[in-house]
């Protein structure tokens, strides 16, 4: 089954182009750890989902590029063209000349409506080409015009014209100081424009990709590049092929669809967070060891204690008392209760996994059985030279903080009526401000309430 | 996208040949294999000249010919014909000129009533001419100089000119202020008036005061000639140096001052030029740093104002680049952003800075700087890869802050001492078109924008009240 990946915007196209980098890298190697039917195996299955064969034998990655700007594009091509081991389809590109201004009515009410026809025909292009359409995986950030406005506005279309496809979109989430003086505007809009179309968000959040390559990966002039080579990493963990649960030896037909019936069992909870472990510079990979106990701790505690890396952790956050009926309110501080999770193990002896902490009860809101709220996806071949790599994706309240941060900065701002008449101007009312704020403030509240 | 520069007046077109010029040296600096790129393409078209100057258009491929998107305006002739004598002449041709000979006489009023009409349909002919060859028009930018007849009149007649004929392009004016000691008597009445049609009419001003400039400039000659600089500067990476390293050509009194402003204006499209990993688009900084329409005045800084030639730069020197950016020496005007209230601003940085150095900078810089309630975290932020030419990387800031203010209550000033003794008056109201009106309803525009500015300081360092968020019932 194929996945279609769009790249939108230069965050969407930068980071996409770093995504298919590391899936053909990781397929390339015989470092998987396993058998050479397995591995064989593993890397048919990652070709049908994200490449397509051409003569030249060279893969071609199933993706669509769009921005409104020509140069962010012109570089993801040619870059890839220039390694020799994968490249885009010359022609599965859409581009304008004058970038979306950061303005998210621009992207969504100009450029949309305007490119429409010409973006969904690559787009039916590239879903024609797959044997089974699996579903749809869009990658953009919040924070501009083009990722954000287009991105709402093609997610929307994607939704209309393929009404039982699986949509996954990738989001990343800006710095909290500094990319975009209007980003968290461009957010507000973003998020409940895409809560109505898409099937579940994936974030990652700049400000906390920075700390792992500051911290984990001990970079010291950490650049943009670096940035999304780690985001890639942690991708790939979740998109690469694995065998599910009760998916008998083969894997998974259906990636996008599972992902989505483990993990949004409620169309109100859309966000999912992600962590993965161990995170580290390459040339270090070669002297650490890491057991399955040891990982799922600090996993689980990283879970609870909502750290955003493996260093850091409050190993002093506690479950609440099982059995006991606690109101919300008075449930331990800093707790992060959780929906749903998903656990995705890849590498040595993984079969012997003890996956016990994380079906206590305690860890998770009253609706869903533990045994339906936990589940785990394990493959034996391992990820991208590491030795054992475990996964978390996450129906939590990881993003309640973080998000409540963005509405309140953009409620402060649009109390002030600052910047508005950019977006009028373009045709979004300050009523259409207040519908947005409003599905938002919903969203806390239904997180906070868990 | 293009940006299609017009420079009006003498100033203007001084300022404009000092850019075409520096221009042209960072492309060949860039442009190693001589083909015509999409970075070239934003300020010059590629003409096929061998059978003449009107050849067609080459898209691709090798440089034939490279002509400057640009109009030329003059009410004068003495500066154009210099431009199309000295090393630019072939960078132009005679359909992007509009000249005339006998100069608007310091007079606002003459720029723009009179030359306005008499040259709005060669003008809007010519500008359509020119839109014609352009993939996709971006912006304008308008060069001139507020204290005189031309730059100051005329210049703002185009403002206007743009604004009807082409409505969805941005109007950048890059604008020289004069000064308290301004050999034109009138420059008072000349600037209010063209204030008014900046207020008015353009997306943003970046304002520039000739004082600021020359001690730039006196600046770098004193640290040049003290011999307090260990190593040797290089010459091609002064703000201030034009291109040419042979002396040959006397360097003309302004021509130091005009290519800080030149270097200010190739540091603020780079980003739309060049590539990098965090693009910086023109529309994105008038998105950006305009919250409201007409607090559009952006106060701008470069830095560094040289590099010295060694290699090797610690980042303490890169670090240091980002103070010097906020600084009261390194702005183009008289003004001390530190101390006022910033609205918003943005740093755009060239050449090999990451996004680790540029947050750690704004981290550091952050706690000295106020910023108005509503924009606490008020940065926008681009990283373009190509530095200038003979520097490592490079730092333009721009500020939307109160600090504007004493300009503009100066200016105010000045004005109110000439009108109300009416001196000089008689010269404009006897122009066809202009009425005592236009000179309450030009002093009024100014005092309104003044005011604007009055109440936003007044929050500065008050208490800090969130608005109540939504309530949702549960």
């Amino acid at each position: 089954m194929s996945i279609v990946t769009v790249q939108l915007g230069q965050c969407g196209n930068q980071i996409g182009h770093e995504v298919f980098s590391a899936l053909c890298s990781d397929i390339r190697g015989t470092h998987g750890l396993c058998s050479k039917k397995e591995n064989e195996s593993y890397r048919d299955s990652c070709r049908e989902r994200f490449f397509c064969e051409q003569e030249s034998g060279v893969p071609v990655a199933r993706a669509v590029l769009v921005d409104m700007e020509p140069k962010v594009i012109s570089q993801a091509l040619s870059t890839a063209a220039r390694s020799g081991h994968w490249k885009y389809n010359s022609h599965s590109h859409f581009c304008q000349k004058q970038g979306s201004g950061n303005n998210w009515a621009n992207g969504y009410s100009v450029h949309g409506p305007r490119h429409k026809e010409a973006i969904m025909d690559l787009v039916q292009k590239e879903a024609e080409k797959c044997d089974r359409l699996g579903g749809f995986f869009t990658i953009m950030s919040m924070a501009g015009g083009t990722g954000s406005g287009l991105g709402a506005f093609v997610t929307q279309c994607l939704r209309d014209a393929f009404p039982t496809s699986f949509i996954l979109n990738h989001l990343v989430w800006p710095y909290g100081t500094g990319e975009v003086i209007v980003q968290n505007y461009n957010s507000v809009l973003t998020l409940s424009h895409l809560y109505q179309s898409s099937d579940a968000l994936l974030v990652h959040e700049n400000d906390v990709i920075h700390k792992i390559c500051a911290q984990l990966m001990n970079i010291k002039q950490i650049s943009f590049r670096d940035v999304n080579q780690v985001i890639a990493h942690q991708l790939g963990s979740v998109l690469q092929p694995t065998h599910t649960a009760g998916g008998g030896s083969g894997y998974s037909r259906n990636p996008l669809g599972d992902l989505m019936e483990t993990l949004v069992p409620h169309p109100e909870f859309r966000m999912l967070g992600l962590r993965n472990i161990p995170q580290m510079p390459e040339n270090s990979l070669a002297y650490s060891t890491f057991s399955w106990p040891g990982l799922l701790k600090h996993l689980r505690q990283m879970l609870i204690a909502n750290a955003q890396m493996e260093e850091g952790i409050d190993w002093k956050v506690r479950p609440p008392h099982p059995g006991s009926s606690i109101p919300s309110t008075n449930k331990p501080l800093h707790f992060n209760t959780s929906i749903a999770n998903l656990l995705i193990l890849r590498g040595k002896d993984v079969h012997s996994v003890d996956l016990g902490s994380f079906q206590d009860p305690s860890l998770y809101t009253s609706w869903l059985k533990p045994q339906d709220a936990f589940n785990a996806w394990k493959t034996p071949r391992a990820f991208n030279k590491y030795e054992k790599s475990a996964s978390l994706v996450s129906n939590s309240q990881f993003l309640l903080k973080p998000l409540d941060s963005i509405v309140g900065k953009a409620w402060n701002m649009f109390a002030s009526k600052a910047y508005l008449h950019q977006y009028t101007k373009f045709g979004i009312q300050e009523e259409d401000f207040l519908d947005c704020f409003t599905t938002l403030e919903q969203v806390i509240s239904s997180y906070t309430n868990l | 996208a293009v940006s299609l520069p017009f420079a009006v007046g003498q100033c203007g077109n001084q300022v404009g040949c000092r850019f075409w010029d520096l221009a042209l040296r960072e492309h060949a600096a860039v442009n190693k294999k001589g083909i015509y790129d999409e970075a070239l393409s934003s300020f010059f078209r590629n003409v096929d000249t061998r059978s003449g100057d009107n050849g067609p258009d080459i898209y691709k491929g090798k440089i034939c010919s490279l002509k400057a998107r640009a109009l030329l305006i003059d009410m004068e002739e003495g500066v154009v014909n210099e431009i199309l004598q000295g090393p630019l002449r072939d960078v132009f041709d005679s359909k992007q000129l509009v000249t005339d000979v006998s100069g608007s006489g310091n007079n606002w009023a003459v720029g723009h009533k009179i030359y306005g009409c008499q040259y709005r349909e060669n003008i809007v002919e010519k500008l359509r001419k020119t839109a014609e060859h352009c993939d996709c028009l971006q912006c304008f930018f308008i060069i001139h100089s507020m204290g005189g007849g031309t730059g100051s009149g005329l210049g703002t007649f185009v403002l206007n000119l743009l604004e009807e004929e082409f409505p969805e392009v941005y109007r950048f004016v890059t604008s020289v202020y004069p000064s308290g000691e301004d050999d034109v008597i009138t420059s008072p009445y000349n600037s209010v008036l063209a204030m008014k049609e900046l207020n008015e009419h353009a997306d943003c001003v970046l304002p520039i005061e000739n004082e600021s400039l020359f001690e730039i400039v006196n600046k770098i000659h004193q640290m040049i000639n003290s011999g307090k600089l260990g190593s040797t500067v290089k010459q091609n990476s002064l703000v201030t140096s034009s291109t040419g390293s042979g002396k040959t050509l006397q360097e003309k009194p302004f021509d130091a001052m005009n290519n800080i402003v030149a270097n200010l204006l190739l540091n603020l499209t780079s980003s739309a030029r060049f590539e990098g990993s965090l693009n910086m688009d023109l529309n994105e900084i008038s998105m950006n740093l305009v919250p409201f329409p007409r607090l559009h005045y952006l106060v701008s800084s470069l830095t560094p104002l040289y590099t010295l030639a060694d290699v090797n730069v610690p980042s303490r020197r890169l670090d240091q680049m980002f103070s010097d950016a906020f600084s009261r020496d390194h702005q183009l005007i008289q003004a001390d952003p530190k101390h006022s209230l910033y609205l918003a601003c943005a740093l755009l940085v060239r050449g090999n800075v990451q996004i680790s150095d540029l947050r750690r900078n704004i981290e550091r810089l952050k706690p000295s700087l106020h910023f108005v309630s509503w924009n606490q975290e008020g940065w926008k932020t681009g990283l373009c890869s190509v530095p200038p030419v003979g520097h490592s990387h490079s730092l333009l800031a721009l500020a939307n802050n109160t600090c504007v203010k004493p300009t503009f209550i100066e200016l105010k000033d000045r004005f109110m001492k000439l009108y109300k003794k009416k001196a000089h008056l008689h010269h404009y109201l006897q122009i066809d078109g202009m009425e005592q009106s236009c000179f309450s309803e030009a002093i009024s525009s100014l005092s309104d924008l003044i005011e604007e500015y009055n109440e936003l300081d007044a929050t500065k360092g008050g208490p800090r009240i969130d608005p109540s968020r939504l309530k949702i019932a549960v």
